[in-house]
């Protein structure tokens, strides 16, 4: 009867998975642009009557690439330089045909360009250009005296600025400064010239120029719709509406709506497509609520069979092997060795197995549980009072009766426990999750983190935290419920 | 007279360190009388804990045979053997996480018994041991140590076993609560005609209590037989020792 009640517990967390139909799953990256596209081919879809899944977020290049050529999504978008650079690793420039030819082979297919080039980008404010007469990057040889600030990583990058100055044969002394800290400067006048990304939302809200590639050193980051090549005939061709529909300036606007606009990445695409004719108008309700108990029930989905399966093996690996001592080391080593793996790592690691989504993110979840369970579970077996094990030897139990009657019921509050640690540790690292698709408390939070919105940010972390107490509490009454024996035994103790 | 207990040229050996295996029990030839109480006395590490465990099967013998019931000890179903003889130790061992009531019936539950009978049984225990009805559904920890090991011996008697083996089972009970219980026990064995075998370092009670004695020194047998006859011609200087300080 005690044994059942956790029985039940563990059956109501896995009873809230189901599966799931089919329908078409389109990503993005977890940075604002990529989320703005990623609603723009989403709603063009579901303008068309199809079915769609947003797998907004995902941690990187890498994933989003995986996840594509594993059929674990249908669509995002990619720029052609990262295709070309990331994910083929070419040396050479390659056209959008080339390209298209080489990805072939893992039933990937581009489509056509959408129109804009986000790609590196060298700017000043306007009365900077005017005042120096500045055109292309080439002007800055000849320019004097001007504050050169970069970021970080483009002045060290070798197509970044050492391979731009030795193009272009510029001398100017540069200092490095964080991005986002950057434009405010560059807006105060305190520096000149920066590096900028030709799309980002700032350019157009502090109406800086960009100095002209003319020698065409930066390669182009066109953004094209990168689709496997059994997306149905239909939904092509609804993509293939988006063909060189959004230039520059267009990006650089629906960027600056979501950073500076602060409206939401769907209503931003929305208002755009309904500019070009091609969807309705739709109401985009901020739905605080509804994403809360989505985003809170996948979380608990995923802890719970996460949780649930951490607890049948841990539990029974437990009893299978706490007999022989070299072999409970062995398991505790081995689950201690994984919770060493940094979360981050550990769910990156599970993609080429399990793709992305919910299934790598269980996984790697129940490996972090098991170590709590484990070590709690056969540190209870092996150091029970070995005068009770001579008894129930002595006085004729089996080693089954002994295991039901004795080891585990004396066992079962480390047991708990052990269990309590996993879930509250479960509950926070599902929120990792979202890197990889699976979804949860993570969403928003990755999304808070791409647009640095707080409020975003604590809608994922508050209900996350109050998760783990409210998980506290219900180990607590379960523990209650369960052992009133040992209860009072602590108590008359 | 039957034995309940033979031991037949009985050797054990443990291997304790670096020193390679120390023998505990050495040549031990021994025959217990049916009905009555056998106390091997001796300090420890004399051995007599090991024999005990031979008596029940939790150690096996490396030389010699023993024998209970003049039956060889099965070499199956072992469980089914050792529930046949009560078995109560120091400090009662009583499961903490069960009720005293739960500790007593345990075994009688795994038999099968019919609830009724296990209810006339433990009744009968209950009030042969002198504890209250209010025990029951107390847990082991909220009584005191003399209590916990009536509880102990109500739970080796449940299934009416013909053996009864006792590891220092009232040394840590204060002495005038251990009177109590000597007499309580030795009222239920002369009840139910079990016969036992008890383990104890204190001379005192293995008198008090023994219709036989067994003198066991560094795992040989010193000197056996009615406690009268070892009182008055101990035949080893050991026992004139033992007799001397503790009577």
């Amino acid at each position: 009867m005690r044994c059942n009640s956790t029985l039940f517990l563990v059956m109501l967390f896995a009873s809230t998975y189901s599966a799931a139909s089919e329908p078409i799953k389109v990503a993005s990256k977890n940075f604002g642009e990529s989320y703005i596209l990623g609603e723009l081919t989403a709603q063009l879809l579901e303008q068309d009557g199809f079915d769609v899944e947003r797998r907004f977020g995902l941690g990187g290049t890498l994933i989003c690439y995986e996840a594509l050529a594993s059929g674990e999504i249908d669509l995002y978008v990619e720029y052609t330089g990262t295709i070309e650079q990331a994910i083929l690793k070419l040396t050479e420039r390659a056209s959008i045909a080339e390209l298209n030819e080489r990805i072939a082979e893992k039933g990937i297919r581009l489509l056509e360009p959408l129109g804009f080039n986000n790609t590196y980008a060298i700017v000043v404010t306007r009365d900077v250009a005017e005042r120096n007469g500045l055109h292309t990057v080439g002007d800055l040889a000849t320019a004097r005296d001007l504050k050169v600030v970069l970021s970080h990583e483009f002045l060290e990058r070798e197509d970044g600025w050492p391979g731009l100055a030795a193009a272009y044969g510029l001398s100017s002394q540069v200092v490095g400064m964080e991005h986002g800290l950057a434009y405010q400067a560059l807006n105060d006048g305190e520096i000149d010239v920066m590096d900028a990304y030709s799309t980002d939302g700032e350019l157009k809200r502090y109406d800086l120029t960009i100095l002209d590639d003319d020698k065409g050193f930066f390669p182009e980051y066109l953004a094209v719709p990168l689709i496997r090549k059994d997306l149905p005939a239909r939904a092509v061709a609804v993509l293939r509406q988006l063909a060189g529909i959004l230039d520059d300036p267009g990006m650089q606007a629906m960027n600056a709506e979501v950073v500076f606009g602060k409206r939401s990445f769907a209503d931003v695409a929305n208002e755009f497509l309904v500019n070009k004719g091609l969807a309705d108008e739709r109401l985009i309700v901020d739905a605080i609520w509804p994403n809360l108990v989505r985003n809170t029930l996948q979380h608990l989905k995923l802890t719970g069979i996460a949780l649930a399966a951490a607890i049948l093996v841990g539990v029974f690996a437990s009893l299978a092997v706490f007999r022989i001592a070299a072999l409970s080391r062995a398991l505790i080593y081995f689950s201690g060795l994984l919770q060493t793996v940094p979360s981050i790592a550990l769910l990156a690691l599970m993609i080429p197995f399990f793709g992305i989504g919910m299934y790598p993110a269980i996984v790697a979840l129940f490996l972090y549980s098991l170590l709590p369970i484990l070590r709690n579970t056969i540190t209870a077996l092996t150091t029970l009072d070995p005068t009770l094990i001579r008894v129930a030897t002595a006085m004729g139990l089996s080693n089954r009766e002994q295991l039901r009657y004795v080891y585990i019921p004396l066992s079962l509050p480390s047991m708990l426990a052990g269990i309590r640690t996993a879930a509250v540790i479960s509950i926070g690292t599902a929120t990792l999750a979202a890197f990889i698709g699976a979804g949860g408390l993570g969403d928003p939070i990755v999304t808070g983190l791409a647009l640095n919105d707080v409020g975003l940010i604590l809608q994922g972390a508050v209900p996350a935290a109050l998760l783990a107490i409210i998980t506290e509490l219900i180990f607590e009454l379960i523990e209650r419920l369960v052992l009133p024996g040992h209860l009072r035994v602590e108590a008359a103790g | 007279m039957t034995n309940c207990v033979e031991f037949r040229g009985v050797d054990k050996s443990f291997v304790f360190g670096p020193d390679g295996p120390k023998k505990v029990l050495d040549g031990i030839e021994l025959r217990f009388p049916e009905g009555i109480t056998t106390a091997v006395v001796g300090e420890s590490g004399s051995g007599k804990t090991t024999l005990l465990q031979l008596i029940n099967a939790v150690l096996e013998p490396d030389a010699g045979e023993v024998r209970v019931f003049d039956e060889p000890i099965p070499d199956q179903h072992r469980e089914k053997f050792r529930r046949r003889i009560g078995y109560s130790v120091q400090g009662a061992g009583l499961f903490p996480h069960m009720t005293n009531r739960d500790n007593v019936v345990l075994l009688a539950k795994l038999e099968g018994w019919i609830d009724d009978l296990i209810e006339e049984r433990y009744q009968v225990l209950l009030a042969e041991m002198g504890l209250a009805m209010d025990v029951s559904n107390r847990y082991p920890r909220e009584l005191s140590g003399g209590q916990q090991q009536r509880v102990g011996l109500c739970r080796a008697l449940m299934l009416r076993p013909r053996l009864l083996l006792l590891d220092e089972p009232f040394s840590a009970v204060d002495p005038i609560t251990r009177i109590g219980i000597y007499e309580r026990f030795q009222a239920v064995q002369d009840h139910e005609g079990v016969s036992a075998v008890l383990v104890t370092h204190d001379m005192r009670e293995a008198v008090r209590l023994a219709g036989n004695l067994v003198i066991l020194r560094e795992g040989k047998v010193l000197q056996h037989g009615p406690p009268q006859d070892v009182l008055n011609a101990p035949a080893h200087e050991y026992v004139e020792m033992l007799v001397k300080e503790h009577l």
